[in-house]
Formats: structure tokens, sequence, C-alpha cells
């Protein structure tokens, strides 16, 4: 073998060493481990947010929580119809729940913290105002005024 | 004997690493969301307290009516007008520095008052929200350009503020009004 090997080298270039090839790939690995956020909501409602272009970036993401306002997917269409209704964490709500939500979020985190904390709507398009008003009220009400219209970025003219 | 066994066992074939780290990858990959939250962000006002006395009144010139019925359709300062003029409008509204005698005393006075109906479709509110915040954004731009000749968003927090105070962002919403329609 190693005797066939040594006549072909005059006219073959030499081979690529793969050994490093699982180093390369771990350390892909360990990026995506490290970026991955695992979705531990899942929607009941289908959420398809509209664009703009004043857009800020959501930072600090372990102080936002989120509220989605939407119709129910399609799934859930037979049981609760089309109308859009207020997600919170796993379940349906109604707006009468946000209080306490945002009552268990702000005891989830660290007292400084609280003045940073954001709420971030993410509403279906064609969902009425009424009942977005009717959230702005309820966070009023309990003193989470940071909130955050959860849009897309739109690239072209109106 | 001895000898032997401890070769064997030294040699573990390592030849399937980069299969089970691939794998382990590609799941990684497929489950990772890069998505960023972008969005609006505003603040709302605190809700006032019961035995507070009603603010001054505001000159009428320095209002910027805004209103957006269940049909999606603008009125601004009386009058019907479409979402593809509002950022000029209200940019011309802001920068008048009493100019014209209708519109604004100076920036600092100006206030944006924005209702809409219930009925009002999220993403109308949206554009217009849109369109209010980009007309401040553009003024601002300029203002920060003839200051310091850079972007609003390149200046120090320090300028930003100098920048802020001519044009504070005053965009107020009304409490919400049933004027009926959908919903």
């Amino acid at each position: 073998m190693a005797h066939k090997f040594k006549k072909k080298q005059g006219n073959r270039k030499p081979e690529i060493s793969t050994a490093s090839l699982p180093d390369i790939v771990f350390m892909l690995l360990f990026f995506f481990m490290v970026t991955t956020v695992m979705r531990e909501t899942s929607l009941k409602v289908q959420v398809q947010t509209p664009d703009a272009t004043e857009i800020q970036k959501l930072e600090k993401k372990s102080l936002v929580s989120y509220i989605y306002i939407g119709p129910p997917i399609k799934a859930l269409i037979p049981s609760y119809g089309t109308e859009p209704r207020i997600q919170l964490n796993d379940a349906f709500a109604s707006k009468n729940d946000i209080a306490e939500f945002i009552e268990l979020e702000r005891k989830a985190r660290n007292e400084a913290e609280i003045p940073f904390m954001t709420t971030s709507l993410k509403v279906d398009k064609s969902t009425r105002m009424g009942i977005v008003t009717d959230v702005k009220q309820e966070l009023r009400k309990v003193n989470a005024l940071k909130i955050n219209y959860s849009t897309k970025k739109r690239s072209g003219d109106l | 004997m001895g000898k032997s066994k401890t070769r064997m066992s030294a040699d573990i074939n390592a030849g399937s690493m980069a299969d089970i780290a691939f794998l382990l990858l590609i799941f990684f990959l497929v489950t990772t969301t890069m998505d960023v939250d972008t969005g609006i962000s505003i603040k709302l006002p605190p809700v006032p307290p019961p035995d507070q006395e009603p603010p001054p009144p505001l000159n009428e010139r320095n209002v910027f009516v805004v209103l957006v019925n269940a049909n999606d359709q603008l009125l601004v300062e009386g009058e019907w007008s479409d979402i593809k003029r509002l950022k000029e409008d209200t940019k011309r509204f802001l920068a008048n520095n009493g100019a014209v005698p209708n519109l604004s005393d100076n920036p600092q006075k100006a206030v944006i008052s924005l209702q809409n109906d219930r009925g009002t479709s999220y993403e109308m509110y949206i554009k217009v929200q849109n369109e209010l915040k980009a007309a401040y954004t553009e003024l601002r731009d300029d203002e920060s350009f003839r200051k310091f000749g850079k972007k609003y968003g390149e200046l120090t927090s320090l300028e930003q503020k100098d920048i802020r105070e001519v044009y504070p962002q005053k965009i107020s919403e009304a409490e919400p009004k049933d004027l009926g329609g959908a919903n």
C-alpha cells in the first residue's frame, strides 16, 4: 500500500487533512447553541405585524414581556372563531388578566430592573384598534408605560 | 497482555465525531431564529390622578389634530388628507416658527394630537404613528446636520439632548372614543 502511494505522489497533490473538521464543526455548533433562543410560547393567534420605517431594536430581551393579539390560528377557529384575541404566555386571556400578567412578570425580575421593562405588543395587521386601546389602557393602569409596537422593517415607499 | 489492553482502550475511533457534531449543528441551525425584535417604541402617559387640575388650554395654532376614523380615513386639521401627505404636512406644521398664522409658533410649543377610532385598523394606526415619528426624525436630522454636520443618530447623547430640546417629540394620544362603526 505504502509503496503504491509513494509511487503516485509525483503526479498527485497531497490530500487535505480533515482532522480539524470536527473542530470547525464544533465551533459552529457552539455558536448556534449560544445564539439559539428556544421559542417558549406556542402561538395560538396569527400575528402578521405591519411594517414601518421608524423602528428601533428591542434590547435586553430578558426585560421584555410579550402580548400577542390577533385572530386564532386555523386549528382553533372552529372552537374560538375568527375574532381577534389576546394571548398571554400560553393561553388566551381577556383584558382583565393583563394587570396580573404584568405583576407576575415584574415579580420574576429584579426590583431595580422594573423601570426598564418593556411590553412588546405583537398585533396582527388586520386587528381593529378597539382591543389594542383596551390593552393600552390596562397597561397604563398598572403603570407599565414603556411599550413597543412590534413591526417589521419596510424597505419601499408607502 | 497488559500492554496490549492499554493500547486498545486508548484508541477510540474519532471518525464519527464529525458526523455527530454535524447532526447537532443541523439541529441548532434549524431551531435557531435569528430575527431581532424591532418595533416602534412609545411611552404611554401615566393615568392622571383624579384630583389633578385640567391642563391649561393650548393655543389652537399649536395643536396639530390628526383623526383616523373607522374606515381608515384621515382628517388632518379639519381637512380630509392622505397618508402620503401626512409627513410633509407635519413637518411644515412643526418647523413653521410662526411664519404661517394657522401653523405652530415654534417646535417647542407644537403638539400633535392623534385620535383614532376603535374601528381603525392597526395597520393604519401604525402607518400614522410611523409618519408622525418620521417627520420628527427628519427635522431632527436636518437640525443636527446644520449644527453638528452629522445625523442625529450619530451624535453623542449630550448633543442629542440639545437637538431634542429644539424638537421635542410631543405626540399626544387622546383618550379613546368610540365613534361607532366597526367593532
